[in-house]
């Protein structure tokens, strides 16, 4: 018998599914379908990491993040440190100086308060280290089953620095694209751990705040085009947002991405690109050519920046599209993925 | 990283390239076999760097590509009971059936793990005997063997709560094929160096003079592409026809006997569709009987029905080499991975997807011009 159907993937609008959660062409057709439409006006949709709000001649930054992660403490941090830092770096990445965050705390049932104790604990501690504090918050408990252990959501407010305008439709050719460091840490550190899938390294989540990195690269060159941290969807979703939004194109070198032997090695076996791995302690700069050396500079004399490199440049050629020179010569085009990346059989 | 910078290394690379171009006189066309090798050609951009006159064509080794869309159904079908705990390789989500996904059955709220491994779909159904635990066997000769020993493992400690939804294919029959059909263009083969692994490569020896035609075992990193060629344009130069073994780290004449002695313990050669190309006489595995206990096709008694395929999808063309993925009308339009129309769009192995997700930019320069 044959049915005379198609066998068209019915396009994801019924249903939400995982994949709508990666940061990848799923999460930006939700944004741009059911979010913008209802809620669209200029300064959202600007589609930035944080709003930037002018009040009484201050411009403010805003911004909010959510955090499920799993398992719920990891090598290098755990869901507290990370919410934390997270909504710290949103913020930086508008060039602003983060002051007061808020914390909201989903619950279910039968967690362990001494967990949750542990995970309050490195909140303070890492708004402590970064200079913050959380002014506000909420909790609500969920029925077993209907959460997992536990979800943080962050708020944070910053000041912007003077004469400082950052965005991503900024990027224009000619541009130098520069990155922090080593990519790919926090993904694979989490994927170690988790069920099934475990196995052993020293690897540790990069999850760290950048706010003072930033600081020192916007005093050494106010004219920083934009700033973007590569979380979920990894550096080539934030390499794509950015080609998209400022419609121009991208070139970057294979050889010059700081990655890890053991991420690298990891991703070998696990079937992943690198390219599409989260981090949470890492920052894509695009700079003007003749700041490019000094913003480097500053960043090589940060902690958190110590091994940036310039990774690429941004170019007049097939707007909206990322294209990597490989090692060999030849080019390839670095693409955004539709959802979660997923192994590979063979 | 050790064990495979040396396999990327772009001095070696280039020395290899000018030998090949050295070495090809005349023209040749070249068909890589498996989906592993033509995405690194792609993400590499290997074949930019070879001459004109020697044309690599992408051959139909993508697993998930191939699998029939009335097994993808029967998988959605199982997986969507909900006593059933349904455990999966990742890519074969994504893979659309003629109604849903396994991704959209999760999301209705059916039991679907990702896993790496067979032997962790056995763990689950130790841990879990009330539940079914099935797990999608997918794949060429390369995953038979673990697949084979996860059922014969199930079998042995009395998991009566295991069973495999079987969709096995084999490689030799595959090219048999290719190489039967009048409108063939492939001269020389670069076979697939993981299911030779396995399965040795004697059996590509009685292709090879039957159809006077050149075969090296290929790796999968790109010096071992670029080397497998150079072997297949010096024989093809040379006027020879031999099996000839690229990929000697891993590969032997005989295989991996124990692996292959447990596969076959477990499976037979079946008669096999493979979407977009068709059925293939003796080109697919089932289980033994002495598995029917752990056959979920069986126990879940689904009867098999044949879905149609649009019209407009040209994958079988291209999945014998004989047509590009950007030949086609629908490429990169109606056909993206998103919302694939046929099968070499689906997984990133499938020739058409590798050239979307690395080789896309090509096309708009053109389109600029």
């Amino acid at each position: 018998m044959t049915i005379a159907s198609c066998p068209i993937s019915l396009p994801a609008k019924d249903r939400i599914l995982l994949g709508h959660g990666s940061g990848g062409r799923l999460s930006a057709e939700l944004m741009r379908e059911v979010f913008l439409p209802h809620l669209g006006n200029p300064i959202l949709n600007k589609l930035e990491d944080q709003a930037t709000l002018e009040l009484n001649g201050r411009r403010l930054a805003f911004s909010t993040d959510t955090f499920v992660v799993k398992p719920l403490f990891f090598r290098g941090g755990n869901i507290g440190s990370l919410s934390v830092h997270g909504t710290i770096n949103d913020l930086a990445m508008g060039g602003a100086e983060p002051v007061f965050l808020s914390a909201a705390f989903l619950l279910e049932e039968g967690l362990e308060v001494a967990t949750l104790g542990k995970i309050v604990k490195s909140m303070a501690e890492a708004a402590r280290a970064a200079g913050v504090d959380i002014v506000t918050g909420d909790t609500k408990v969920v029925e077993r089953g209907s959460g997992d252990q536990l979800f943080i959501n962050t708020t944070g407010i910053g000041l912007v620095r003077e004469g400082v305008h950052l965005s991503a439709a900024n990027a224009r050719p000619g541009d130098i694209i520069l990155l922090s460091g080593y990519i790919g840490d926090h993904g694979i550190a989490i994927l170690s751990e988790r069920e099934g899938i475990q196995f052993d390294t020293l690897l540790q989540s990069d999850s760290a705040p950048l706010h003072t990195l930033v600081r020192n690269m916007l005093s050494t060159s106010p004219d920083i085009r934009c700033l973007r941290d590569p979380t979920r969807g990894g550096l080539s979703s934030t390499l794509n947002e950015i080609a998209a939004s400022a419609r121009v194109g991208m070139t970057i070198d294979e050889t010059a991405i700081p990655i890890r032997e053991e991420v690298r090695g990891a991703c070998e076996v696990l079937g992943l690109d690198p390219l599409y791995v989260a981090n949470e302690g890492k920052l894509v700069a695009i700079v003007p050519p003749e700041s490019a050396r000094a913003v480097l500079e500053a960043m090589r004399h940060h902690p958190q920046g110590a091994h940036s490199a310039i990774i690429g440049t941004v170019t007049g050629n097939n707007p909206g599209m990322v294209t990597m020179r490989t090692a060999f010569g030849t080019t390839r085009i670095v693409d955004m993925l539709s959802g979660d990346q997923l192994p590979r059989i063979c | 990283m050790k064990y495979q910078d040396e396999y990327r290394d772009p001095a070696l690379a280039q020395s290899l390239v000018s030998e090949i171009h050295k070495q090809a006189r005349h023209k040749w066309v070249l068909m890589e076999i498996c989906g592993g090798q033509t995405h690194t050609l792609m993400r590499y951009g290997i074949d930019d760097l070879l001459p004109a006159n020697v044309e690599l064509v992408h051959g139909p080794g993508c697993p998930v590509c191939v699998t029939p869309l009335e097994t993808i159904d029967r998988a959605i079908t199982i997986a969507s009971q909900p006593e059933v705990i349904f455990v999966s390789y990742g890519d074969m989500l994504r893979v659309p059936g003629s109604q849903s996904d396994l991704f959209r059955v999760k999301a209705l709220g059916g039991d679907v793990r990702i896993t790496y491994s067979p032997m962790e779909a056995v763990n689950i159904a130790r841990r879990n005997r009330h539940r079914q635990v099935v797990f999608f066997a997918v794949g060429f000769e390369t995953t038979a063997p673990a697949n084979a020993m996860a059922v014969y493992q199930a079998k042995r400690e009395g998991l009566t709560n295991f069973s495999l939804l079987v969709s096995h294919v084999l490689v030799p029959p595959a090219i048999r094929l290719l190489l039967q059909s009048p409108a063939n263009r492939v001269q020389g083969f670069i076979a697939p160096g993981h299911v030779c692994t396995v399965m040795g490569y004697s059996e590509y020896e009685a292709l090879a003079s039957e159809f006077r035609i050149p075969f090296v075992v290929g790796g999968f990193e790109p010096l071992d592409l670029l080397q497998a060629t150079s072997m297949l344009v010096r024989q093809l130069e040379a006027g020879r026809h031999e099996v000839e073994n690229q990929y000697v780290r891993s590969v032997t004449r005989e295989g991996n006997r124990a692996a292959r002695q447990r596969m076959l313990e477990v499976f037979q050669p079946w008669d096999m569709k493979w979407r977009g190309i068709g059925e293939i006489p003796l080109s697919g595995y089932r289980l033994r009987e002495e598995y029917a206990a752990h056959d979920a096709a069986r126990i879940f008694g689904l009867s098999t029905t044949s879905v149609a395929e649009p019209a407009e999808c040209i994958a079988a063309q291209v999945l014998q080499g004989l047509k590009k993925p950007t030949d086609c009308p629908a490429f990169g339009k109606r056909c993206t991975p998103d919302l694939p129309l046929g099968a070499p769009m689906v997984s990133s192995e499938g020739a058409c997807a590798a050239y979307y997700q690395y080789r896309r930019h090509a096309l708009t320069e053109l389109q600029t011009v």
